[in-house]
């Protein structure tokens, strides 16, 4: 045994501290929830027991759209009959600047997706692997090992390792309370700033994410605004994340930074970029297309030299820049995801309304934030977790934890709506109704929740006798929000 | 500007080299048969466009595969929605046979062994990340490719020590020169944490010897570090010797499962093979599940698109094209090799016998005006200028001797490249005439053609070194 840990150690010692640390965020806890769902996925026939995924912020709800665009116009690809005379041309186009049609066809799109309120210039647009690869590379830009960006928490886990692994950046979480209805405030992002002072992090950036990962809110203009003035009085970078953009629906609307620069006199330019991709807005995330966009001019020049490392397969180039010069289609699709995750999202919150669960009122996004504040037996993260472990294992629900999206208090929990069909969410409410009338039944009645502790709970621990035996431990996760091991038939027809 | 980090406000990206120099230029005034016939032609990118008919010839009959379906049915909306960091299943696994055909199927690879990369780019820059701490050194042979100062050190802090390699031996990697590279690392109080080497070269356009190989794996043995080989030319051999990869050495010397074959990583892409620069398609291959298991998450900046993966999975799971294809690349590859070659010689230009790649590393000493990295750009220049052929400079291959140049012959038609040639020959011609250079210098040049087996380059005038090692 001694000459294998010896051997593990010399291992360690031939790799880098990057690769052999735990800088990429996988070997949390909270990926046990995938873990669970990869072992027993949710099928309406095939596996009605299963675990059903609402930790995936997945938009699935108009493929059918997008697979019947792509069946008529076979020209958009240069493999068929009709598109095959393009293919040694863009089989050999490796340029880093992309596409021009390409480029111009993604600037018209985020224009649409900010119905044309502002303009984006296309020579602005540098390509990079999925925001992933653009979060990375913004980071690299921006700032040195050891300097920090300002993030307002909640948010998404991934940036954990996005901006952080290979970076040597760091992460000064922005606190948000559910008082404020988590709301960016003045104070919180002064608090920040002081806090990273004091321990030698130079703050190089604000990233915020609009809409919200996990909170599924907007920003509004006033905000915007003042988290512009804010960062350019301290003469630091805004980073604004825009991926869920066109996800807003309902009432919501969305308001861009780029539009808000424009109304404010003496900004400071230099210091905007914005984060895009087709993920999230389009239901690619397969394709891998991500965008960084900067109004400076450095940055784009040296951004585009880094997407080197990660370009949009040209092969895909065309597909998109084909699919979204089609006006007609663009329009069509933006409409009707939007009345479509509108219903899956009433679906869903007016299920939960029935049970006596609060959400955060929100309208946008692939997901809610739940509030179980009132399931916690004491309002802790480890009451949290356990709370997370019988969803997952019992309720058969993969949902996420609050703490994993750095959350200030205990009890939220992100619940994805976008990737399932109406069969699978009534599946998925039924299960939580199931769990309440439970609980109901099991423990007195208590007064409506709120935050503080000292109020009576339900508490979920007693007598409940489901299947599962939660004593499972798992071995560190391999998978992260962002790369699944999901059931594809891809993937099933090899085994 | 302070508010940039200093990968921004450096030069890090390697691209004021004067490789990407002559690139800008032959953008301003690119050639066109039709329409720009005296425009610059591009003779410093290594693509491979020789063989795109047989491709598209495939997918002519291969519809499903073209039109994202799988029997029949359309499985976009799947491909969209997949960005499992493992990959598709069915593409490594077609990877992986494609790496053992081109291996003469001597070597298996384990298609769970394959991470996934945006191109040999992503691949490299990766593996560094995985095998070196900022500072930490990798020891490459000269001349290497340009692109490694970016690949290699820019974002990842690692640095690069040469190891000289010169035109005495042909520029194979000695002993000694390793030897010396390693001690001036140290000299330079750099933690020396691997060798990288591009077998096929490029440059060069040869092929490691399977004396260097053991070398190398000796080398690398002793000192407890790594050996990256980059094998993303081990399609383009179109000689009668074999190719020989770091793997089929390995599996020679019986190091197969051992200790040493854990820190040999293999680097490959379709960009050169298939010629499909633009799909990004890049693999590490690797015996160490540390490093598999490191790089597999950290291939999230940089995934393969779906529908590129789909695409390729079904292209090289059919056995009989991607047999016919090598076949047929080799031949194809080895005619223009032959016509550059010839081409060159008519202009009293020789170059390094080579039997791979997509170029030949040409000796230009004798145009020089002095024996040095100035007289060499001056050359370069009007070459770029005057006789409109963007070369690339062996100065920004970090080639120790100046006057050798590297030369493509894969992307273009035949037509181009006779073209190329009778403007150097013109060019060679008039300098000639300008330096009077006498015709019994001429006729030494032609017998050097007529020696067989060597693969040294010998200048009229040149000073022969004692070889280090044979």
């Amino acid at each position: 045994m001694v000459s294998i840990a010896t051997e593990k150690k010399q291992d360690l010692n031939l790799l880098s501290r990057i690769a052999s640390g735990d800088g990429h965020g996988e070997n949390s806890s909270y990926f046990d929830g995938w873990k669970a769902y990869e072992e027993n996925p949710f099928h309406q026939i095939d596996r009605p027991d299963g675990v059903i995924q609402m930790g995936l912020a997945e938009n699935q709800l108009c493929g059918d759209l997008m697979r019947k665009w792509v069946l008529e116009h076979p020209e958009a690809s240069i493999c068929t009959e009709q598109g095959v005379n393009q293919f040694s041309d863009i089989a050999i186009f490796q340029d880093y600047h992309g596409l021009p049609e390409f480029r111009q066809a993604v600037a018209k799109f985020m224009e649409k997706t900010r119905n044309n309120r502002v303009k984006f210039d296309p020579d602005r647009i540098v390509m990079s692997g999925g925001a992933t690869g653009a979060h990375e590379t913004v980071a690299f830009c921006l700032a040195n090992p050891g300097d920090g960006f300002l993030v307002p928490t909640p948010y998404y886990p991934g940036f954990d390792r996005d901006l952080r692994w290979r970076t040597g950046v760091n992460l000064v979480p922005v606190t948000c309370h559910s008082s404020d209805g988590f709301k960016i405030t003045m104070k919180a992002l002064e608090d920040a700033y002081e806090k990273a002072r004091l321990s030698n992090i130079p703050v190089k950036g604000l990233l915020m994410t609009n809409p919200s990962n996990p909170l599924g809110t907007t920003l509004d203009r006033e905000c915007l605004k003042s988290l512009v003035n804010f960062t350019n009085e301290k003469r630091i970078h805004l980073i604004a994340d825009e991926i869920y953009a066109a996800t807003t629906f309902g009432q919501s609307e969305f308001i861009s930074v780029a539009e808000v620069i424009e109304e404010i006199e003496d900004c400071n330019r230099d210091l905007i970029h914005i984060v895009y991709s087709l993920s999230k807005d389009m239901g690619l995330p397969g394709f891998r297309v991500g965008i960084i966009y900067s109004y400076n001019d450095r940055v784009v020049q040296i951004a585009r030299k880094m997407s080197s490392f990660g370009l949009v397969s040209s092969q895909t180039q065309r597909l998109i820049a084909k699919m979204l010069s089609d006006e007609d289609f663009v329009e069509e699709f933006i409409r009707e995801s939007k009345l479509r995750l509108a219903a899956r999202h009433k679906e869903l919150t007016t299920g939960l309304d029935g049970l006596g669960i609060g959400w955060l009122k929100a309208e946008a996004g692939l997901f809610l934030w739940m509030d179980l504040r009132n399931l916690l037996k004491t309002a802790t993260f480890d009451s949290e977790t356990e709370l997370w472990r019988v969803i997952v294992h019992q309720v058969k629900l993969n949902v996420s934890p609050g703490g994993s999206f750095h959350c200030h208090e205990p009890g939220w929990f992100r619940v994805c709506f976008a990737n399932m069909d109406h069969k699978t969410m009534e599946t998925a409410l039924e299960r939580i109704r199931v769990f309440t009338s439970q609980l109901e039944e099991e423990t007195k009645p208590v007064a409506a929740a709120t935050m503080m502790a000292k109020k009576k709970k339900k508490c979920w621990q007693s007598n409940l006798r489901l299947s599962f035996s939660d004593k499972r431990r798992f071995d560190d996760g391999f998978f992260s929000p962002h790369s699944p091991v999901t059931p594809s038939p891809l993937v099933r027809a090899q085994t | 500007m302070k508010q940039l980090s200093t990968k921004v406000t450096s030069n890090g990206h390697g691209q004021d080299s004067s490789y990407f120099l002559g690139w800008e230029e032959y953008e301003k005034n690119p050639y066109d048969e039709i329409k720009n016939p005296d425009g610059i032609i591009q003779m410093g990118l290594a693509e491979n466009q020789l063989c795109f008919d047989l491709i598209e010839t495939w997918l002519a009959k291969n519809p499903d595969a073209a039109g994202l379906k799988k029997d029949g049915q359309s499985i976009f909306k799947e491909l969209a929605l997949f960005q499992d960091y493992h990959g598709l299943p069915e593409f490594k696994k077609a990877l992986a046979e494609f790496m053992e055909e081109i291996r003469g199927n001597r070597v298996t690879f384990d298609p769970s062994k394959i991470v996934l990369a945006a191109g040999s780019t992503s691949a490299n820059e990766t593996l560094m990340f995985c095998l070196a701490e900022p500072g930490d050194a990798f020891l490459l042979p000269t001349p290497y490719y340009p692109g490694f100062d970016r690949d290699l050190k820019w974002r990842t802090g690692a640095e690069i020590v040469p190891i000289h390699c010169t035109s005495s031996n042909g520029f194979q990697i000695t002993e000694s020169a390793l030897q010396q590279a390693y001690q001036q690392a140290q000299k330079l109080d750099l933690k020396v944490k691997g060798v990288l080497v591009t077998n096929p070269s490029n440059p060069l356009g040869t092929m490691l010897t399977r004396r260097e190989i053991n070398l190398l794996v000796d080398f690398i043995s002793s000192k407890n570090i790594h050996l990256i080989s980059d094998e993303i030319y081990s399609g383009t051999v179109f000689g009668f010797e074999q190719f020989v990869s770091v793997m089929d050495v390995l599996k020679d010397k019986n190091l197969e499962n051992s200790e040493v074959s854990k820190r040999v990583h293999v680097v490959y892409s379709l960009s050169k093979d298939l010629g499909l620069p633009g799909f990004r398609v890049g693999a590490i291959y690797s015996n160490d599940e540390m490093v598999v298991s490191a790089a597999t998450k950290m291939s999230s900046f940089g995934l393969v698109s779906s529908q590129t993966q789909y695409l390729l999975s079904a292209l090289l799971s059919d056995k009989k094209f991607t047999s016919k294809y090598l076949d047929e690349n080799q031949k194809r590859l080895k005619i223009r090799q032959k016509q550059l070659v010839s081409g060159l010689e008519a202009a009293g230009v020789t170059c390094l016998k080579s039997n791979a790649g997509l170029f030949c590393w040409v000796d230009m000493r004798h145009l020089l005006d002095t024996n040095t990295f100035e007289a060499e750009l001056e050359l370069w220049k009007k070459i770029v200028y005057e006789v409109k052929l963007n070369i690339s400079p062996g100065s920004s291959c970090h080639c120790t001797e100046p006057g050798w140049f590297r030369v493509c012959f894969a992307n273009m038609s035949e037509d181009t490249l006779d073209l190329a040639m009778k403007r150097l020959k013109e060019y060679v011609e008039s300098t000639d005439s300008r330096r009077m250079i006498s015709k019994s210098s001429h006729e030494r040049i032609k017998s050097l053609r007529k020696r067989t087996v060597s693969n040294w380059v010998f200048r009229v005038s040149w000073t022969d070194r004692v070889p280090d090692e044979r």
